[in-house]
């Protein structure tokens, strides 16, 4: 690991050695950053929100340098955020949408994957429907790579923006109390959210129903609940998760009915969060299944937001990859998921 | 002309008579003539004398799960490069699984396989017959015939069979000839989906799990079946603490019964999946370090009967995929012997428990006349260095596949001369100190 992320004084003017706290090639989970890494991109996310606010004064950092948006999976938003996030840094973004059922799904991985690093991209931002498969590809190209969704494992950019849009309500992370509602079985979100939120000394609650709780969630997350009112008393933040049905093959929940009446998040559910409480969505949302319309559309709701802030955190993250600053960030790929233990190292520094 | 051959002032490690002893062993053309637990032996005129200065000298392994490739799949491996790899493991025979194209369901393809294997192979192969027809489930393949033409079990190999229905006929009529039947254990409705053992770092890492009772449930099954029909009836790999318990409860009353452990399952655990290597996603899946330790505590205990390499051999093509979406297995037959020493090594096993589970055990399953140190029967013998040290380079195996679960690992103990009916056909020179 890099021997500077044990440095706590962070000055905001220091950027030489602010660009050293974030010294990955890619990234590819939540689980690969620890607390000050995780802080340092939230701050540079935060100043990219500002920025975009007044498009002449980005500094276009990505300038000359190519970006592919690599979509085994279909995805409007994430794929828009993430080009217009490159394209406001001045990068040259080229989509691809492969489309996985009609080839070989993983020649298709392999041999795209080659091809492309052949064109000698600097950035690859890749979805794939398989967990671990967008790490499999960063072993065989030379270029950065961002995780943009793989499977059931990990999406770090939407952790990142959820606790970006979290702080920026609530001022802080550490001591706040956030319930993740939903199929957290099958859910990227749900895990990135838990690994960054634990990092941040969150307490961190999930809700679902059994069969949508994985083995050893436990292990991963303060409190499980099976009750959403329980699981909702006090939380600062209510997080809720897309329900998808082609994943439940009606025999981990009955119908979207009976889901919504013990799982959708409705006024009287919401009234037993704090006062204040926010209400966030990755979205897309299936009003009437996990959330009410009424909730989604209410004042508690800081879910377009968060795509705001999605477009930000993207620019933090291809600015602190491959951005002109980040010129000594390659060979030092500490990629992998053995920091899950780094959670106490370093202090929040709000 | 007789061809005499001399291993003396070896360390005579017999399984079947709990024998461990410095002795020799004189072979006569391809069956073992004298034993004798004196330093040396007066050979005949012309023997060949190997001095093994203590080596251990046992029977060759006999591996009860080894899939080919050939037909169908020579790309994969075929029958000679599966025998050398078999013979620099020290296994002198193995049990070739029908999971071929053409599946191995008939006779004329039993046929095939013994010729083929008499042509190019080094090691005796022997065929495993499909319990159905085209391993579908369905329909029984004709078990007398095959039987005849050489078919030592019925397997329908990685698929598991499932219909009650069709286990219960299946039992009953190789009961009649007195054929065991092998049967691996996975409930597709719970197993199928999955791809490594369920728990949490399943969860961590979004994979889909495989949960314990995906084996356990048709273990009772199968166990019940078989006290009904009378079959010698053999749980081809179990991998779990649960399914210990299950084979303990039922040995009590038959003894008919027999189980097997994959050396995977029984030297690895569910970390070794670490990011996502596909080499170690195999079936079943390599679970907890509670359960390899009850898998070893099984095999101490006689629970476990025997020890197999599950040698499959996949190439990059089925590997180099994200996770979920690439095949299972692993290769074996080289490293099976090095890696079941690691549990001597460490002290969990005794040597002969060890051995026994890959030379007497499978033999009597079997009913093969190999598999122990007696005279008469076949020279099937190893010498191997129980100390030896060496690191596992996949580029080194004789496998076509490199797909294995020990790449880079540091193995103490290996072969150094196999001898399949009397016949020399591995031996590692230059590198040891016999002459």
């Amino acid at each position: 690991m890099n021997k500077n992320l044990k440095t706590s004084s962070r000055l905001k003017t220091d950027k030489p050695n602010s660009i050293q706290k974030f010294n990955h090639k890619n990234l590819l989970a939540i689980s690969q950053l620890n607390q000050v890494e995780i802080v340092e991109l939230l701050d540079r996310a935060d100043e990219m929100a500002k920025v975009s606010l007044t498009p002449q004064n980005i500094i276009p950092s990505l300038k000359g340098k190519t970006q592919i948006n690599l979509f085994f999976e279909n995805s409007t938003r994430t794929q828009a955020s993430f080009e217009i996030a490159g394209k406001r840094l001045g990068a040259l973004v080229m989509n691809m949408n492969v489309q996985t059922s009609s080839l070989n799904k993983g020649e298709t991985l392999i041999d795209t994957a080659s091809t492309l690093n052949a064109m000698r991209p600097d950035v690859i931002v890749v979805r794939h429907s398989a967990s671990g498969a967008v790490e499999l590809l960063s072993q065989k190209v030379s270029c950065s790579v961002i995780n943009a969704g793989d499977g059931s494992h990990e999406h770090p950019t939407q952790a990142l923006l959820d606790a970006l849009t979290i702080r920026r309500h609530k001022k802080r992370l550490n001591g706040l109390t956030v319930a993740i509602c939903g199929d957290i079985a099958h859910s990227r979100v749900a895990r990135s959210n838990l690994m960054l939120l634990n990092a941040m000394n969150v307490r961190t609650r999930v809700i679902a129903p059994q069969t949508l709780l994985p083995k050893g969630i436990e292990n991963i997350c303060a409190e499980v609940f099976t009750d959403m009112k329980k699981g909702l008393k006090d939380a600062d933040v209510v997080m809720m998760l897309r329900l998808q049905h082609e994943r439940t093959d009606g025999q981990l929940i009955p119908s979207a009915r009976e889901f919504y009446h013990f799982y959708g998040l409705d006024k009287k559910k919401l009234s037993y969060a704090k006062p204040d409480a926010i209400v966030m969505h990755p979205g897309p949302m299936n009003r009437g299944v996990e959330i009410d319309p009424s909730i989604a559309d209410g004042a508690q709701a800081v879910i377009t937001e968060q795509v705001e802030m999605g477009v930000a955190v993207r620019m933090a993250v291809l600015n602190s990859l491959v951005g002109k600053s980040a010129h000594n960030n390659m060979g030092h790929n500490n990629m992998g998921h053995n920091n899950m233990g780094h959670n106490n190292m370093g202090q929040e520094n709000e | 002309m007789s061809n005499y051959k001399l291993i003396k002032n070896a360390r005579i490690i017999d399984p079947a008579t709990n024998t461990d002893k410095i002795g020799s062993i004189l072979i006569k053309n391809t069956k073992i003539n004298d034993i004798s637990f004196e330093k040396t032996i007066n050979a005949p005129q012309g023997a060949t004398i190997i001095d093994a200065k203590g080596l251990v000298l046992c029977p060759g392994l006999i591996d009860t799960r080894v899939f080919t490739g050939e037909p169908g799949h020579e790309y994969k491996e075929n029958l000679r490069s599966a025998s050398n790899a078999a013979a620099a493991g020290g296994v002198t025979t193995f049990v070739m699984m029908p999971d071929t194209m053409p599946i191995i369901d008939n006779t004329a393809l039993v046929d095939f396989i013994i010729r083929r294997a008499k042509a190019t192979a080094k090691v005796n192969i022997l065929p495993a017959a499909a319990i159905t027809k085209g391993l579908k489930g369905k329909q029984l393949s004709e078990f007398g015939l095959l039987k005849k033409a050489g078919a030592v079990c019925f397997t329908d190999g990685r698929f598991s069979l499932g219909s009650t229905a069709t286990l219960k006929s299946a039992f009953t009529y190789a009961a009649n000839f007195k054929m065991p039947i092998i049967n691996h254990l996975n409930d597709e409705g719970l197993g199928a989906s999955g791809v490594v053992n369920e728990g949490l770092m399943a969860t961590g890492l979004g994979l889909k799990g495989i949960p314990k009772e995906a084996e356990t449930i048709p273990l009772e099954r199968d166990l019940q079946l078989a006290l009904k029909s009378g079959v010698k009836y053999h749980g081809a790999q179990i991998s779990s603490a649960s399914s210990v318990e299950i084979m303990r409860r039922h040995k009590k009353t038959n003894s008919n019964i027999t189980c097997g452990v994959s050396i995977n399952n029984l030297s690895l655990n569910e970390n070794d999946v670490g990011s996502y290597r596909t080499f170690f996603k195999l079936s079943p899946p390599l679970r907890s370090e509670d359960d390899r330790a009850a898998l070893v505590n099984g095999l101490n205990e006689g629970i476990i009967d025997i020890i197999h390499s599950g040698h499959d051999p996949q190439d990059v093509e089925v590997k180099r995929q994200p996770f979920a979406q690439a095949g299972d297995g692993a290769i074996g037959l080289e490293t099976m012997l090095s890696a079941a020493l690691r549990l001597y090594h460490s002290g969990e096993s005794d040597l002969i428990t060890i051995l026994s589970a890959m030379t007497i055990k499978p033999a009597k399953l079997l009913k093969l006349k190999s598999g122990r140190i007696k005279i008469g029967s076949p020279a099937d013998l190893i010498l191997f260095d129980i100390d030896f040290p060496w690191v596992v380079d996949e580029s080194k195996l004789l496998s076509r596949s490199k797909n294995t679960t020990f790449e880079q690992a540091k193995l103490s103990g290996k072969v150094f001369y196999t001898f399949v009916s009397g016949q020399e056909v591995y031996s590692q020179k230059g590198e040891n100190n016999v002459t």
